[in-house]
């Protein structure tokens, strides 16, 4: 499959996005610079982290007037996988393409560390291949993380099964000593209705191989590409999603890109046989 | 026309900056500062004489982009 991997002004971590999508994983991989109107064909958008734009007014504000915002927006309403990593999610808060919004760290600091988040939801494209209630350690690197909703949105968000990943100790266990920033019910990653488009504050692109300390960011790329794999079957939602450009439709009718059969997995919509199937490496 | 624009979290989000200037000032020896809310103000030199295109234009910049309406409130002075 295809990533495509968007290039603000002040983007920092899009060359680690492009480097696990294409180096680690071995899928196809293009930058989309902010002002092309054009996804080259991409079958999962990233919005990668960084300081778009300088994030001088506040953080994503003027990320979301780039040109190439446009196209994403409109690869998202067809149900085109979109993932926001740290700056990348404040885009889309920013861009209303996920509800809420970010304020500064609870204790004012810019915090660079491993975390331990708690996987809540596994039927979303980027969380399929994790077990639920599985704790992975993921590095965070930001100083306005501090996820904030109004309180009906947040009871919105909540009814919705929205929040699939929470800050935990090591055990999974919620406990507030263990969240970094101060975020509303621990919300370290947010889904939109649709479940197609993912925001998350900690780099998964920076835990995707031992030499870095942790391999636990494998679990939202793998899920993404069995995802697409399994495009195939039939599922009205995964197929929508994946489905999203007919470059997708071409590729995962080439046998190289479908994979074995045994790996193919019914239905994004029943993640949990998802995550037996798509061969994670733990 | 001159256009101030006051950009302030609303009274239901918590403010980690002014709260921590709060306690600076109570360490200064300010005991009856109860509590201090940070904000933004921009001051917009518009070409135009007229105060209520001033207010238009100001109202629709602060609306699409010097406030986030999910977390922030705005009030505009023109003169």
């Amino acid at each position: 499959m295809r990533f495509g991997i968007a290039v603000f002004p002040g983007s920092n971590c899009d060359e680690d996005a492009f480097h696990a999508a294409r180096d680690v994983l071995g899928q196809d991989a293009e930058y989309l610079w902010h002002k092309d109107a054009d996804l080259k064909g991409a079958d999962v958008v990233i919005l990668p982290g960084g300081f778009a734009h300088g994030d001088y007014l506040r953080t994503g504000a003027m990320a979301r007037f780039s040109p190439i915002m446009t196209e994403v927006r409109a690869f998202a309403d067809r149900g085109g996988p979109v993932l926001g990593i740290c700056n990348g999610f404040q885009i889309l808060l920013e861009s209303g393409l996920l509800p809420g919004a970010m304020l500064r760290n609870r204790g004012l600091k810019y915090r660079c560390e491993h975390v331990h988040l708690r996987v809540e939801q596994i039927d979303t494209p980027f969380t399929s291949a994790a077990r639920a209630g599985q704790v992975l350690r993921i590095p965070i690197g930001h100083g306005e993380g501090n996820y904030f909703a109004p309180s009906e949105m947040l009871q919105r968000i909540e009814a919705n099964r929205q929040v699939i990943l929470r800050y935990a100790d090591p055990e999974g266990r919620l406990d507030d000593a263990w969240n970094p920033n101060g975020s509303a019910n621990a919300i370290a990653g947010l889904c939109n209705e649709a479940r197609n488009v993912v925001g998350m504050m900690p780099h998964p692109e920076r835990a995707c191989e031992a030499l870095l300390g942790s391999v636990d960011g494998r679990a939202i790329f793998d899920s993404i590409v069995g995802a697409f794999r399994s495009a195939d079957q039939p599922s009205p939602r995964l197929r929508r999603s994946a489905m999203a450009s007919a470059e997708a439709e071409r590729l995962a009718l080439q046998p190289s890109v479908v994979g074995a059969a045994g790996n193919r997995h019914p239905s994004l919509s029943m993640g949990r046989s998802a995550s037996l199937s798509a061969g994670r490496s733990r | 026309m001159r256009a101030r624009v006051f950009v302030t979290l609303k009274p239901s989000v918590f403010d980690p900056q002014g709260r921590t200037i709060a306690d600076a000032l109570r360490s200064l020896g300010y005991q009856n500062v109860e509590d201090v809310r940070q904000g933004k103000y921009f001051e917009l030199d518009l070409a135009t004489t007229e105060a209520a295109e001033a207010r238009t234009v100001a109202a629709e910049v602060a609306g699409r982009l010097l406030a986030n309406p999910v977390i922030e409130s705005y009030r505009i002075e023109v003169d």
